[in-house]
């Protein structure tokens, strides 16, 4: 399958629009539960307001929540999939800068010692983009996600010792969880990248924090602390936008790599309430979008 | 618990009044400020032509459309999306909005810290919590761009929102030393340690 490079820049325009404007089902589903759980008055309220914008950003056409974030691509490449890999970065990257002069949209992203913003989403390294395989036949996938910055400032990394155990990461994750408060735009998607290198780590917990609702971690081990600690912060009070209440986090999602024998790293990484992602799938039948 | 619609600006008797779990509806005039907004103004000497005395200011960097100065758009701008941004990296630029620019209410998410705490009991301000996250809802509650000044840093300028019925917003910072986010605190502290001996940590 040859893919075209024109193709993916409309696509990657068109993913950095809808991913600001449509929350994905499980996120939508992940709200209808906590609301449904919820105890707390103020809660209910804030939960309901959330909602409430979920429609309203719908009906209005317009964009979830102000903030555009630094836009990230995963590529995820099929087999015999034909493509000219340089142009296809560049394609991304002209595609993020139509949208936000397009749409427009307000670019978030500066130079970070001049401060200065091209007011175009993009600069030196960003847009952020990831690129993988997998065996899909013939199938080339590219996810768009805004990562908003209330979450993405409240990022954590701990280089525990094996000596420190499975419970230096339970503590770690709940003290980090509590250090976020409200600053994190609670409920949030709780991301734990445990095990690797430091900078595979973090880049779990991101891969984690950006998962699809309801799916669970490949690994037994993963996901049995992945519900011990969903149920553990929901326990907590710190309640959406940090106000009080039960609805904490939708989940605690956690993806994990081998390490060293030394070595016992744990990072978090959290999504805010707008779990914004969107996708675009190129077959031979053409390109179709979701999340 | 009252409900109170302010119609701004507004004087220091009328926000001494405001308790923690009140709410509020803001009318009239809202003004935008952000990080590089506060920098500028309180780090880099520069200064605003607004008077913002008895103003609210709201942690924001909106999303806008460059369009032809009209009646509708007195600023050449028209909103396109506007929402709020975290609180907390603002703090230390609490107590100089209150004391030096006169802003007695500061709309934000997340709360502020101990110092803006004291700056609203000092000079009689509070903080106004509004829900992260629903700039779309947010959005249809302004009318209008209706100046801009310091537009160089755009878009974290510091805008003149023309607004209606902006609210309502929890009261989660008051003028007598109340804060929502301290009981919270609190509240979240004492938990902390039954949820991890569930979780099967032994006490440190």
């Amino acid at each position: 399958m040859k893919v075209d490079t024109k193709a993916i820049e409309e696509a990657a325009r068109e993913l950095y629009i809808r991913a600001l404007k449509i929350l994905p089902a499980d996120v939508k589903d992940g709200f209808a539960r906590l609301s449904a759980r919820e105890t707390d008055r103020t809660a209910k309220g804030v939960l309901a307001t959330m909602v409430t914008n979920i429609a309203v950003a719908e009906d209005t056409d317009n964009l979830l929540c102000q903030d555009t974030g630094i836009p990230i691509y995963n590529v995820t490449v099929g087999r015999n999939v034909d493509f000219d890999g340089y142009a296809l970065k560049q394609a991304i990257r002209s595609g993020c800068e139509r949208a936000t002069r397009e749409h427009p949209l307000r670019s978030s992203v500066v130079h970070p010692l001049t401060r200065v913003n091209e007011h175009t989403s993009c600069g030196i390294e960003v847009p952020v983009i990831h690129i993988d395989f997998s065996d899909l036949p013939r199938t080339l996938r590219i996810e768009m996600i805004p990562k908003g910055s209330g979450s993405e400032n409240n990022s954590f990394l701990k280089m525990a010792v094996p000596a420190d155990g499975v419970d230096a990461i339970k503590a770690f994750v709940i003290d980090c969880v509590i250090a976020a408060g409200g600053k994190t735009c609670p409920p949030t998607i709780v991301g734990v990248g445990l095990g690797g290198t430091s900078d595979l780590c973090i880049a779990l917990a991101k891969r984690a924090a950006t998962r699809e609702l309801g799916s669970r971690c490949s690994d037994a081990r993963g996901a049995q602390i992945e519900e011990q600690l969903s149920g553990a912060v929901n326990r907590l009070g710190v309640g959406p936008q940090g106000l009080g209440g039960d609805a904490t986090a939708f989940a605690v999602h956690v993806e994990l790599a081998a390490t060293h024998i030394t070595m016992n790293p744990i990072a978090v990484n959290m999504q805010c309430h707008s779990a914004r992602r969107a996708t675009a799938t190129f077959t031979p039948e053409g390109v179709s979008f979701g999340f | 618990m009252a409900h109170y619609v302010m119609k701004m600006p507004v004087d220091e008797g009328q926000v001494r009044r405001l308790r923690v779990n009140d709410t509020v509806t803001l009318q009239r005039t809202l003004f935008g400020i952000r990080d590089a907004t506060l920098i500028a103004l309180f780090d880099r000497g520069r200064t605003t032509r607004f008077d913002l005395r008895g103003h609210a200011v709201i942690h924001t960097a909106p999303n806008v459309k460059k369009v032809d100065p009209s009646p509708q758009h007195p600023a050449g701008y028209a909103p396109v999306c506007i929402g709020t941004t975290t609180s907390d990296r603002m703090e230390r630029f609490t107590r100089p909005l209150l004391q030096r620019n006169g802003v007695r209410i500061v709309v934000g998410k997340g709360g502020l810290r101990a110092d803006s705490m004291a700056a609203f009991r000092e000079f009689g301000g509070v903080y106004l919590a509004i829900v992260g996250g629903t700039a779309a809802l947010e959005t249809t509650w302004i009318e209008r761009i209706e100046d801009v000044d310091m537009d160089d840093l755009n878009p974290e300028s510091l805008w003149e929102f023309r607004i209606r019925d902006f609210g309502p917003l929890l009261v989660a910072m008051d003028s007598h030393g109340a804060s929502l986010y301290d009981v919270v605190r609190h509240d979240v502290e004492a938990r902390r340690e039954k949820v991890l001996a569930d979780l099967g940590l032994k006490p440190r």
